[in-house]
């Protein structure tokens, strides 16, 4: 189980070119469908969370599933699993290619791998919405969110804040709406 | 070479820290210290390790931390074994406060998930999720990662056709996507 945890993690940070969001359709692959350590509305809540922390994306999301299979050990080794790759791969072109950039196989490679990671990243959307019982009513919430960011370039950190305060605020009235109807 | 780990050690568990927004956002913050502050490196360095970082495999920010680190150990002029400990000073200190939050945070989740104020808030949180995963994908969709129709056709045409091809192949026939990335690695090494 150790091992098996280490090595997931392994090879989604192997796997995971352009930053945390890369990692998505990857966990989802592996550790909800595969290996069902969580279950896709659980990865949903860790994502919230792991976005709205300091920290680099992926480890945190790591050392969350890691934590929730196996605690703190369970935790350090999902992150050093997704580190190490990084670590390894960086230090072996730190050492010994200088020039790596020049390469133009290197290069090319690249080009054909980048629309690919945003299709990869771009996938998950709707099934995520599904997840996230998004209908008619709510619909809003998501496309609101993603215009902020990528339209006014807003801080995802105060999106997610806002709609954590929004959720509160709407649960507390749906309650108070009750009471009163009650009396 | 004591003394520089130790900085580089605090350094970058401040700006594991104070990241908050994912490792593109905590560029600006390790530069600020890096180059501005420290001036462990040239600005030219920090650009190439910048590329390099999202050229790799690997968050970016483990990807930075770890070339950071090397490559201010063997600027102060270390050997290349130093840079190795500087490596993995850097991130080590990047990942420690992350490690320590989120345990903080998982058990305190877990203890109260069930409560209604908890319960509503990531009902709210959850649609937002979505969202943040679709600002994603459309703040990547750029000139870098695509190429523009008017410096080379080929390449945005080609571009378009490997986005496609991965969405669909992941969406519909639910690819494994390691798969999908060797593949679109071998197309643009034939036809880029």
């Amino acid at each position: 189980m150790y091992f098996d945890l280490i090595s997931t993690f392994f090879r989604i940070g192997l796997f995971t070119i352009g930053g945390g969001y890369a990692m998505i359709p990857l966990i989802q692959q592996k550790v909800v469908e595969e290996k069902r350590w969580v279950s896709e509305a659980e990865l949903m809540d860790l994502m919230a969370v792991a976005q709205s922390c300091p920290g680099i994306f992926a480890i945190n999301i790591s050392i969350f599933i890691g934590y929730k299979t196996r605690g703190v050990r369970g935790a350090i080794l999902c992150a050093l699993g997704t580190a190490l790759p990084s670590f390894i791969i960086i230090l072996l072109i730190a050492l010994l290619f200088q020039h790596f950039r020049e390469y133009t196989v290197v290069e090319r490679m690249f080009r054909g791998i980048r629309p690919a990671v945003v299709a990869l990243i771009a996938a998950p959307v709707f099934k995520m919405a599904k997840t996230a019982k998004v209908n008619r009513y709510t619909i809003w919430i998501p496309i609101a969110s993603a215009l902020l960011i990528w339209l006014l370039g807003f801080n995802p950190v105060y999106v997610i804040i806002l709609a954590g305060a929004g959720g509160y605020a709407w649960g507390r009235m749906r309650h108070e709406g009750k009471e009163e109807e009650a009396k | 070479m004591i003394a520089l780990l130790i900085q580089l050690f605090l350094t970058f568990f401040v700006i594991g820290l104070f990241g908050f927004g994912g490792g593109y956002a905590m560029i600006s913050l390790i530069q600020q210290k890096v180059v501005t502050a420290h001036a462990w490196m040239s600005m030219g360095q920090f650009t190439d390790i910048v590329a390099i970082s999202q050229m790799t495999p690997g968050p970016i920010g483990i990807n930075s931390a770890t070339y950071v680190g090397y490559t201010s150990l063997t600027n102060a002029g270390f050997a290349p074994w130093a840079g190795v400990i500087g490596s993995a000073t850097a991130t080590f200190a990047v990942v420690l406060p992350s490690f320590i939050l989120m345990l903080l945070i998982s058990r305190f989740l877990m203890k109260y998930k069930s409560h209604p104020v908890i319960e509503n808030v990531f009902r709210g949180l959850r649609p937002a999720v979505v969202g943040l995963l679709l600002a994603a994908s459309l703040c990547l969709m750029t000139s870098e990662n695509f190429g523009s129709p008017r410096e080379s056709l080929w390449q945005f045409l080609i571009s378009i056709a490997l986005f496609l091809f991965a969405f669909f192949a992941q969406r519909v026939y639910k690819m494994n996507p390691i798969l999908i990335i060797v593949l679109c690695a071998i197309a643009g090494i034939i036809l880029l």
